[in-house]
């Protein structure tokens, strides 16, 4: 066990070195993300004046509204996956793959340490940034910090949104050893996710408007607990019983991708290996 | 018992074949046709223990294909083979710590660290004790020279320190069995040289058994005492280097010097006029009459100097291989619709 854990960490450090070389592009890719900030507070001002209404559905106010889209800024610090899929096709078309099959080492435990390694670098140059936005805009959280337990769920939902997105773009990279090419699919995926993961505008605006068919799939659906699912429970939006079955179907779900994301690669690998490499 | 044992080893191909155009691509979003490509024919093979043997044979011949199988990259067709008694295919932990598999075109460190970094990793994925990675990476450094080298991130190093660097990346767990794929492609000649030099000596060392396959000669020449010639999937040839002449060559060159600057014009009649620098004559002369030609020429006309010489080694493997490729296109299959 220990010299497993010493594997890991050797890993992850020689990736946090790998991450730093690029120190320079990282720095200015995580300032430029904050700038639609103002455009959003613009636009939701706009919407709800146009709207003449107080609260839209969810009982989201304009501050509400505004402190989400914050909130999921940090969701999907968590859960988006740059370059993830698409960097697993690319080093199955180019043969790099073949590394995992020859040495005694696991590909998807490898990735999953390459990209907490990626994250941490991340949030290190992004937290003040962050720190300042979040400070900057406080009015607009009305109701202050969330009760302790609230802010436990939160940070619980965060881990498991970066293991959801994790395991949900490797098994799409993992698609690459059936066609080598997987930019089109990884262009749908993140339409939906656009849309269903919660990121531009809360889900229940969305909700609203759906047949009586769909609510259960739009209460269940994967893509939720990416952005949606975090920022709505320090919003304290989710509560109670909802909020425990919420977390549990947000467990359910890394589950599920992470057996999908293995077996794919097993039978991947069984493919690539007989067709050739 | 051998310690590479290979029976009846099969792989095959299917390689989609496209037309040339754009309703070629159309069509062929519907209906594809396959073409079954056979790059391993059934190759039965044994290497012992501590053996060096060199695997030749032109580009698409098999020979990449059969050091994948055996590294467990990819799985046969048909036959099997065992490696230090495990099957590379089922890629057990057990075996992947044994065997290293080194590509030359390919790159297994990490690009923008220095190869101390990739180094470290390796000792965590092969559970490397930390004394014995610090001895092995110390000699290895040493007989490559690369120690200055170590802590420059590999992107700034030439392609002849990339393989030095590669090599030990490959030889840091001790592996017993080692595969090595073209690994001097383009390099230079010092630093082929220098690579040929260090692989020699370690695998003297060492007693480690190593399959290697090359375009170079002089690397076959330098490193290996048994060649097994591959060309289309099938072993042509297994023994030693010098014995390929003597299996395939059927003739000998002849060297005469006459006395003065006057040729005869009738040499023809004795074989092949490969060179008239006059007072030398080069000729191609059968095996069979090689001592009948010698005997007359040497009564008839007066000569200062005389030579018979084996034609060089690379061209009989190349006119081997010609042979061999033209004698495997009449069996090779019709495209075959999927």
């Amino acid at each position: 066990m220990y010299s497993r854990v010493q594997t890991w960490w050797t890993i992850l450090r020689i990736c946090i070195e790998e991450r730093l070389v690029y120190r320079g592009d990282f720095a200015l890719g995580t300032l430029m993300r904050f700038l639609p900030i103002i455009t959003q507070i613009f636009l939701w001002t706009a919407v709800y004046a146009a709207a003449s209404r107080e609260t839209l559905p969810g009982g989201f106010t304009k501050d509400d509204v505004i402190a989400y889209y914050l909130l999921t800024m940090v969701g999907r610090a968590f859960s988006s996956m740059p370059g993830l899929a698409s960097g697993i096709a690319r080093q199955i078309r180019e043969g790099e793959i073949k590394k995992f099959l020859i040495q005694p080492i696991d590909l998807i435990g490898f990735l999953l340490l390459a990209r907490i390694a990626h994250k941490l670098v991340y949030y290190a140059v992004a937290i003040g940034p962050f720190a300042l936005v979040f400070f900057l805009c406080r009015d607009f959280f009305t109701d202050g910090w969330p009760e302790p337990e609230v802010f436990a769920a939160f940070v619980a939902s965060l881990l498991m949104a970066f293991l959801l997105g994790f395991f949900l773009e490797a098994a799409i990279g993992m698609i690459g050893f059936w066609f080598l090419e997987v930019s089109s699919l990884l262009f749908v995926y993140m339409l939906f996710n656009f849309f269903f993961s919660g990121h531009m505008f809360p889900l229940n605006f969305l909700n609203a408007y759906l047949p009586d068919w769909a609510q259960p799939i739009a209460q269940f659906q994967p893509l939720q607990y990416l952005a949606y699912f975090p920022a709505a429970v320090f919003l304290g939006k989710i509560s109670g019983p909802d909020l425990t079955l919420g977390l549990i179907a947000q467990a359910a779900w890394v589950v599920f991708f992470m057996i999908v994301c293995r077996v794919a690669m097993h039978r991947g690998f069984k493919r690539y290996s007989g067709y050739g490499g | 018992m051998a310690v590479i044992e290979i029976r009846g080893l099969k792989k095959s191909y299917r390689i989609y074949q496209k037309q040339e155009g754009l309703w070629a691509s159309l069509t062929g979003l519907f209906h594809r046709e396959y073409r079954e490509v056979h790059a391993v024919r059934g190759i039965d093979l044994d290497v012992e223990e501590g053996e060096f043997v060199a695997f030749l044979g032109p580009n698409g011949a098999g020979k990449t294909t059969t050091l994948k199988l055996l590294s467990g990259v990819i799985s046969p067709t048909d036959g099997e083979a065992h490696v230090m008694g495990f099957v590379p295919w089922q890629r057990t932990n057990e075996y992947r710590r044994r065997f290293a598999l080194v590509m030359g075109q390919k790159n297994q460190l990490w690009w923008d660290l220095p190869a101390s970094e990739s180094f470290r990793l390796h000792q965590q994925i092969y559970r490397i004790a930390p004394e014995e990675f610090d001895r092995t990476l110390a000699e290895l450094t040493e007989l490559l020279d690369v120690g200055k080298l170590l802590n420059q991130p590999v992107r700034e190093l030439s392609l002849g320190e990339r393989m030095k660097m590669e090599l030990i990346a490959a030889l840091l767990h001790s592996p017993e069995v080692l595969f090595l794929d073209e690994p001097t492609i383009g390099l230079d000649v010092i630093a082929q040289h220098n690579i040929q030099r260090f692989l020699k000596h370690y695998q003297e060392h060492r007693k480690i058994t190593i399959l290697l396959t090359s375009h170079y000669m002089k690397d076959v020449a330098a490193l290996c005492k048994r060649v097994v010639i591959i060309a289309k999937g099938q072993i042509m040839y297994d023994g030693s280097l010098a014995g390929i002449v003597d299996s395939f060559s059927t003739h000998k060159v002849l060297t005469l010097q006459f006395v003065d600057d006057h040729v005869p014009g009738n040499l023809g009649q004795y074989g092949e006029l490969l060179e008239t620098v006059p007072p030398k004559v080069k000729l191609r002369v059968d095996r069979s009459d090689i001592s009948r030609v010698l005997s007359t020429v040497l009564a008839d006309y007066s000569l200062e100097d005389v030579s018979v010489e084996d034609p060089p080694l690379e061209e009989v493997i190349a006119e081997l291989f010609t042979q061999s490729s033209n004698a495997a296109d009449v069996d090779e299959p019709e495209p075959a619709n999927a």
